[in-house]
């Protein structure tokens, strides 16, 4: 029994982590109605900017904000930049535009702070917490509390804040928008720096569980597809409560299902994508698309 | 003027092509092996992506199944490696046909994200079945030499010089001539236009009468036999294979090799095929991180200024020589 509840904390720890990255997916498909590939490596070449201040003598918090704020500047200028001129375009050519953003920032990453693994501090101590015989590692408590605040904030910022409503307004109806005077440009690029900024957060909460290096953030990603996938991709808390889910799962196959261990994990990713896409293929709390003809 | 320019564009190449052996030897006529099989790869690819609109991030998975089916059949059962190419053809067809059934329900993006995950799990499936797959030891396997009938037809003198290397040269550039031509035929008839109605327009096309989910399940089937037939012959090229090189990287190097190429073009697949064997290579030297950052680079601007490729790009550019030669007196 113990060995389950234990299991389920790891569990809900990882989970946490998915759903802060499905979070930032999320964000981005909400604002913008694109699935961002470079999502991944965008949190991790902000964890090595964070890393290098670190490096450089900054305190944790002063370092950690001041990434947040590059984050959503480097979100902002990539939309402007990058995503801009292919915006409306196919969905064919918005995947490739993203692909290609993927490799050249994990190609950078690789070719600035080389591909050696680097350890990453966390905030929190590294005590764990006890309750019954169950152990909580303090650095997973924390970084689910910090994805939680996150969703909360995110949530007040979209539900109780003017402008919001504009970017979803504008991520809903352009046109409409558009006639009522929201600059629509701008609350897509809005809506990319604010995933970078989740993204970021995300990072440097991972950081320190899987080390840093350019690759950390791909198996991550997937599960985080998975976990989105799961909530629902028009669902901010679905995405949160399926990252979680989808953490369990994980551990608890892992542990229980002998033939899946620890090698067939990244499988157990691809089954709950495809099941979830053939059994219910808007997700747990996400909205059915519907399509004008 | 236009008929030359394309008969031309089909014999000048294949000329070429029959010569290199006699030109190139060793390691560099192997990487145009390797340059023939990517570019049945993605041909294959591309009638999925390029002519039926459907999003394959997952094709590594079914280059890794042929690859294996002919290193298991070789390995493990004696079989001749004629035999195998077939098999991995007709055993991809039912695999990607039985894939696509659902992929059908899925929509651009999430189809994108299914095939993604397919290909991360695929290295995870084939070091699990390590009884038949040689785990992640992989599978040596011999290079096929010239079989006995091909080698007494030759002039004694030169008999002992075909190779195996020259030898799977021109069994993949052959096979490379049959697919390329089967697609030619495919998609300038009925289900060509079928294929490029579903892409362009689904509603429309179902209300002409085209059975969309079929169409579609069959692309998938067809796509991913050609797409096992190259990895059936990379199999017999490279003498050896491991589950970690087909992964998810190679599924996107196809996808960069039909975006170079161009879409939706035949004559692209050469074209990407020489981009993925070489320009990595000659980016290695910069820095290890250079192919993937020179190949993101060119998958983002051959978005913005090369949309259709080098084929289209090309094509569009002798269409308007053309133009200038015909146009001569006329008024239009």
């Amino acid at each position: 029994m113990d060995i389950l509840l234990q299991q389920i904390v790891s569990g809900l720890a990882t989970g946490g982590i998915y759903g802060s990255v499905a979070l930032a997916l999320v964000m981005i498909h909400e604002a913008t109605g694109v699935v961002n590939y470079a999502q991944g490596e965008m949190a991790m070449f902000s964890t090595y900017l964070a890393w290098s201040m670190l490096n450089a003598g900054a305190p944790y918090w002063l370092a950690f904000f001041a990434t947040l704020v590059i984050a959503f500047v480097g979100g902002l200028v990539i939309e402007r930049v990058v995503i801009r001129p292919v915006e409306g375009g196919s969905i064919l050519t918005i995947v490739i535009v993203c692909i290609g953003l993927l490799f050249i920032l994990n190609s950078m990453a690789g070719w600035i702070y080389s591909y050696i693994q680097k350890p990453f501090p966390s905030p929190f101590s590294d005590k764990p917490l006890r309750i019954g015989n169950v152990y909580f590692g303090a650095h997973d408590v924390g970084a689910l509390g910090v994805t939680l605040i996150m969703l909360f904030g995110l949530y007040a910022f979209f539900r109780f804040t003017t402008l919001g409503l504009a970017m979803r307004a504008a991520a809903q109806n352009p046109t409409s928008s558009r006639l009522c005077g929201i600059r629509v440009g701008w609350m897509l690029a809005l809506g990319w720096g604010l995933a970078a900024l989740v993204g970021a957060v995300a990072g440097m909460m991972v950081a320190p569980i899987v080390f840093l290096d350019p690759n950390m953030m791909s198996g991550i990603l997937i599960y985080a597809f998975a976990s989105a996938t799961l909530g629902g991709f028009t669902s901010p808390g679905g995405a949160v409560l399926g990252g979680l889910i989808v953490g369990v799962i994980e551990n608890l196959a892992g542990t229980y299902v002998r033939f899946i261990g620890t090698e067939l994990k990244l499988t157990v990713a691809l089954a709950v994508i495809l099941v979830v896409l053939l059994v219910r293929p808007s997700g747990l709390f996400g909205r059915a698309a519907v399509h004008r003809v | 003027m236009i008929r030359a320019l394309r008969v031309s564009g089909v014999v000048v190449p294949l000329a070429v092509a029959l010569a290199l052996p006699l030109l190139l030897s060793g390691f560099r006529l192997f990487q145009f092996t390797q340059v023939f099989i990517y570019a049945i790869a993605l041909l294959g690819l591309n009638l999925l992506t390029g002519y039926n609109g459907q999003f394959s991030l997952g094709h590594s998975a079914f280059y890794a199944l042929g690859a294996y089916t002919t290193a298991i059949m070789m390995d493990r059962w004696s079989i001749d490696y004629g035999w195998t190419l077939p098999v991995a053809a007709v055993l991809c067809f039912v695999v990607g046909f039985l894939f696509g059934i659902p992929a059908l329900r899925l929509e651009g993006l999430y189809l994108a994200l299914a095939t993604f995950a397919l290909a991360l799990s695929v290295p995870q499936i084939l070091k699990y079945f390590d009884g038949w797959t040689g785990g992640s030891q992989g599978i040596v396997l011999n290079k096929p030499g010239p079989p006995a009938f091909v080698l007494s037809a030759l002039p004694p003198a030169t008999r002992l010089k075909v190779n195996a290397d020259q030898w799977l040269y021109l069994v993949a550039l052959a096979t490379l001539v049959l697919l390329f031509a089967m697609a030619r035929n495919l998609l300038a008839r009925r289900t060509g236009r079928a294929l490029v109605a579903i892409r362009d327009n689904p509603i429309a096309a179902a209300s002409m009468g085209i059975d969309t989910s079929l169409y579609k399940s069959l692309t998938f089937g067809v796509s991913a036999a050609y797409v096992g037939v190259a990895g059936a012959l990379s199999a017999l090229a490279v003498a050896f294979v491991a589950p970690d090189t087909f992964n998810v990287f190679l599924s996107i190097t196809f996808l960069v090799g039909i975006v170079v190429g161009g879409l939706a073009s035949i004559s692209g697949a050469i074209f990407g095929g020489l981009f993925i064997q070489f320009v990595p290579n000659w980016a290695q030297d910069i820095s290890k991180a250079a192919p993937w950052a020179i190949n993101g680079v060119f998958l983002i601007v051959f978005m913005y200024v090369m949309p259709r490729g080098i084929a289209g790009s090309l094509r569009m550019l002798m269409a308007r020589l053309a133009r200038g030669a015909a146009g001569t007196g006329l008024t239009r």
